[in-house]
């Protein structure tokens, strides 16, 4: 191309309409960015806004404070305490083992700690802290405290926990808390109450702690806290408080039950004790128990297979779940329904040659007594616990008429107490025999059923119930173990009010006929005389045995003990003072033998504690007799030495 | 006395340019603060940035022309050469290999090609002004190429981005024909899906992807830009307040005192802030374009008038990339931005351009 001479001046005006274009496209680019911003600052300034407040605030969960469960006098069965634990937000911390390697320099970590967090790890999601180690000593957290920056994703935090200073005595009434499981998650997603417990570990898994979750747990607050892009808190801009849950009053006693589980002894077994004016539930044992602190914080596998597997199953609730034949226990009921719908007049009398056998049958249906009982009239019937004469009351009735009658006491349905897991027994018809195993009804099956064997299964829980209808003179009230709770707002104290499950209308005639016959067990002659002997009261009580079988054992028989275990079950029930009740129980006792030999006993000393505030003496060698000497200078449920938290007797 | 040596001080410096300059290091000295939560040795650092760079601006300005047009060619051949060193020698930092280790000290050739390249163009078109043909519109070209090659090898995005900005400017107000424009804009076009899959880094090419969609990869790579953006949107009209800003001061924004500080500053003084910054550059600028043009030598025009177009595109890349229109490209915000070697090749450029306006007896046209 060949070079052209530029003229300068044209040159210059060139780079001037160049410039000026320039000019142009900065005005159009800048006017560019200016709407890009009236669009994200005017227009869509909300939307961002928003993302903005999202990033900085976080709603914290601030969970509020579990109610205490007290017993009648104020005594605390379930309390909160705070402590440091050292907790692990996984996805934070690297190398676990190296971090624990590490921290166990610093505090002390156990094999357990390490098997519990790993268990812990397995059941949550990464993002959650976990605790490691629970407890930690003021020493403990300030050393950490010190070398925290070596220890990403690592906290000390102050948290309550729960404890239950009696230990295994209310394992089974109480029950306990447990970290939150994955089927609780579901209940409480299901139930709509999955926000409610944002910022909660634990949930109550057994007793009162499981019935009353709802109550005891209170209402969680939040906590409107500006964050930091890692997530730090950096200042609380809000909060709306948590509510504590409801403080519980239980109508138990803690030194009733601590007597009644004390004098059980060595002895396998539950007794349940009522209070007959209110159905207040008094005591409830059931032995052996476990000791519920081992799972709020999770339990090992180890010790929970331990305690699952074990021979003498301390974790099943006895008193509810554990049903038996009620033996001789249902024979004053057995004599009230013959009496009410006409088949024995209070005169009537057999003769016991010490069997029983059906029309047109050899099969001899053998009285506990082989050589029998003699002349019998039914008030005899009773004190001697004559088999032979309900043989052939069952006969005559018919098992429709007698399940029908005992129905009415609450055989065979649950008692409505205020405890989950509770087993209904069964109360044995022919449609429920075709039912279950399609076969018709043999009426030697009724015959059995008389004595309170066969079918028939009750727990100790309705056999209570049964003793407190008698006591009443039928009038039957739902069994409570919740007498008061307290309104964590107001502050006021509630009182449940005694729920009447029924009335069972009985001619007094009859009731007093009954009634004197089973103050005559106790008395000599009877056959729980001896448990009766010197009472300063009046007891009415029912002596029963059932005979072992092998459905309450359980899979796990142990070879050298199946002998002992084949001993049968000794069952007493009464009421007392028979003039005016104050308690009315039931007691149980496994492979116990005869119940007026054993179960009775434990029943007097019960109720000798609950009118008289005697405590019971025990044999020197038995392990608590230390404890016993020094309790004995306490005195008995009656002073008003209570605590401040007791609850006024009559205010109801 | 002091006043007379004062008057000959400041002789070359544009009164209405310095007092726009100054307003913006005013508003760079404030948002830097509140991005470094106040923290003095950072504030005292970009002080002493500014001076040294006020000072380069005030040297340069005592500079003639011919003086700059003397080092244009031993300044552009000194930078290929160490631009050549890097790219045998250089160290490897964040998988670039951008710096030269001298022993003493470690240097960025890059950086002083921002200015040597339209410098050097600018001498290039002075030189050949009478006899100027299409030939030296290629020579010119190549002259660019050469450096930018070698940058974007390293690799430096924005800096060879920039960098074929500002020769391209000397190209363009050299007179490059609009023919060569408009084809040079169809190849470009018709380059770009092949520069896409050959010439572009994974990194490079995520961050424009990103930029489509921020929330493909909102912990990655879309993490600034959405934080960025809230930071912008968040600050609505009149801003969250000067030290206000929850995104900046509760640590969500990334690079907050650097290549991001214009999402500080909107978040804090919002659309009208941003409206008064803009005034700002748009102000710069024309007041740049206007010395520009009264420059008395062609060298003169050609390489002021870059420097300003320059200046204002690394602004409109930086907003435009914290507003999320851009992609992520490492440029900070000129003369807002804390980081002394942007600052001090900024404010020299700023030397030069008043240097050029204010020498005018010297050089005869």
């Amino acid at each position: 191309m060949r070079p052209r001479l530029i003229n300068p001046e044209e040159e210059f005006q060139r780079y001037r309409r160049r410039m000026e274009i320039a000019g142009v496209m900065v005005v159009v680019m800048l006017l560019g960015l200016f709407s890009r911003f009236v669009w994200l600052q005017v227009i869509q300034y909300d939307r961002y806004h928003a993302l903005a407040e999202n990033n900085r605030i976080a709603l914290v969960p601030a969970p509020p404070s579990r109610g205490v469960i007290y017993d009648r006098m104020g005594t605390v069965l379930a309390h909160n305490y705070s402590a440091y634990t050292l907790e692990v937000t996984p996805s934070k911390a690297g190398n676990l083992d190296e971090l624990m390697d590490g921290l166990a320099q610093i505090v002390t970590i156990e094999a357990g700690d390490r098997k519990r967090f790993r268990k812990l790890l397995a059941e949550s999601k990464n993002f959650e802290s976990i605790p490691l180690r629970n407890q930690l000593s003021e020493e403990e957290a300030a050393r950490f405290a010190v070398n925290r920056y070596r220890f990403p994703g690592v906290e000390v935090k102050a948290r309550m926990f729960r404890q239950y200073p009696f230990g295994e005595s209310f394992a089974h009434v109480v029950g306990y808390i447990g970290r939150i499981g994955e089927r609780d998650v579901a209940r409480l997603e299901a139930e709509g109450l999955a926000a409610n417990y944002k910022g909660s570990d634990h949930i109550g898994k057994l007793g009162v702690e499981a019935s009353y979750e709802k109550w005891l747990h209170g209402r969680t607050g939040i906590e409107k806290v500006e964050t930091d892009s890692g997530g730090r808190a950096v200042r609380v801009l809000a909060r709306t408080e948590p509510v504590s849950g409801h403080n519980l009053w239980l109508h138990l006693d803690s030194r009733l039950q601590q007597v009644a589980e004390r004098v059980f002894g060595d002895y396998r077994g539950a007794l349940v004790a009522l209070d007959p004016r209110n159905g207040g539930v008094l005591a409830l044992v059931s032995k052996p128990g476990f000791d519920p602190n081992l799972f709020v914080d999770g339990i090992d596998a180890a010790t929970w297979k331990d305690l699952n597997d074990a021979f003498e199953r301390p974790l099943i609730n006895r008193a509810l779940r554990g049903v038996y034949p009620p033996g001789s226990t249902i024979k004053p009921f057995m004599a009230l329904a013959g009496l009410e719908l006409g088949v024995r007049k209070p005169g009537d009398t057999i003769v016991d040659p010490g069997y029983f056998s059906l029309p047109g049958s050899s099969h001899r249906y053998r009285d506990w007594k082989k050589d029998g009982h003699g002349v019998v009239d039914l008030k005899k019937s009773i004190t001697v616990s004559c088999d032979t004469y309900y043989y052939g009351l069952a006969r005559e009735m018919g098992i429709e008429r007698m399940a029908a009658f005992l129905g009415q006491f609450g055989f065979g349905q649950k008692s409505g107490v205020d405890l989950d897991g509770e087993l209904a027994g069964l109360l044995p018809t022919p449609e429920w025999k075709q039912r279950r195993f399609k076969r018709p009804w043999w009426p030697g099956e009724t015959v059995i059923a008389g004595i309170g064997q066969g079918y028939m299964l009750t727990s100790p829980m309705q056999l209570a119930v049964a003793a407190m209808a008698l006591a009443n003179d039928g009038v039957l009230y739902k069994p409570q173990l919740v007498r008061a709770w307290q309104d964590p707002e107001s502050g006021r104290i509630h009182y449940a009010a005694p729920q009447v499950m029924g009335k069972i209308p009985l001619s007094p005639r009859n009731l007093q006929l009954v009634k004197e016959a089973m103050i005559d067990v106790m008395r000599p002659g009877g056959t729980a005389a001896g448990a009766g002997a010197g009472a300063p009261y009046l007891i009415a009580g029912k002596t029963g045995t059932a005979q072992v079988k092998s459905i309450q054992q359980g899979s796990s028989y142990d070879a050298r003990r199946t002998a002992a275990h084949h001993r049968d079950h000794a069952l007493f029930i009464a009421y007392a003072p028979a003039d005016n009740p104050k308690i009315a129980l039931a007691v149980m006792v496994e492979n116990g033998g005869h119940g007026g030999s054993t179960a009775a006993p434990i029943a007097r000393k019960v109720m000798d504690y609950w009118l008289l505030g005697k405590l019971p003496t025990l044999s020197v060698s038995e392990e608590g007799a230390a404890e016993t000497a020094e309790e004995a200078e306490d005195s008995g449920p009656t002073d008003d030495t209570a605590s401040p938290l007791a609850l006024p007797e009559d205010s109801q | 006395m002091i006043a007379r040596l004062l008057k000959r001080l400041f002789a070359h410096l544009d009164g209405p340019l310095m007092g726009l300059l100054a307003l913006l290091l005013l508003v760079s000295a404030a948002t830097v603060f509140s991005a470094s939560s106040g923290n003095p040795d950072k504030m005292l650092a970009h002080l002493a940035n500014m001076g040294i760079a006020l000072g380069a601006l005030l040297l340069m300005s005592h500079t003639p022309p011919q003086r700059l047009m003397q080092f244009a060619l031993p300044v552009y051949v000194l930078g290929l050469l160490l631009l050549l060193g890097v790219a045998l020698f250089g160290v490897v930092v964040n998988g670039s290999r951008r710096w030269l280790d001298l022993g003493v000290t470690r240097i960025q050739p890059s950086e002083l090609m921002r200015l040597a390249v339209p410098m050097m163009l600018a001498w290039y078109f002075h030189y050949k002004q009478a006899t100027l043909s299409a030939k030296d519109f290629f020579i010119a070209g190549a002259l660019l190429i050469l450096p930018v090659g070698f940058i974007a090898k390293q690799p430096d995005l924005g800096t060879t981005l920039l960098i074929t900005a500002s020769g391209f400017y000397v190209l363009y107000l050299a007179g490059l024909s609009w023919k060569v424009l408009a084809g040079g804009g169809v190849a470009l076009a018709a380059a770009l899906p092949l520069a896409w899959s050959n010439l572009l880094h994974d990194y490079q090419r995520q961050r424009v992807l990103t930029l489509i969609d921020p929330t493909s990869d909102p912990l990655g790579a879309g993490y600034h830009i959405i934080q960025a953006t809230i930071a912008v949107g968040s600050g609505g009209m009149a801003g969250k307040g000067w030290m206000q800003g929850t995104q900046t001061h509760l640590d969500f924004l990334p690079e907050r005192s650097t290549d991001f500080i214009f999402a500080v500053y909107s978040e804090e003084f919002g659309l009208v802030g941003n409206l008064v910054l803009l005034l700002l550059y748009g102000a710069i600028v024309g007041r740049g374009l206007w010395l520009a043009a009264s420059a008395p030598s062609l060298f003169g025009r050609l390489l002021a008038g870059a420097i300003v177009l320059t200046f204002f595109t690394y602004a409109f890349v930086n907003m435009g990339m914290v507003s999320g229109i851009l992609p992520v490209v490492g440029v900070p915000l000129p003369l807002v931005s804390y980081g002394g070697t942007s600052m001090l090749t900024v404010l020299t450029g700023f030397g030069i351009l008043m240097s050029m306006a204010t020498h005018k007896k010297l050089v005869k046209t």
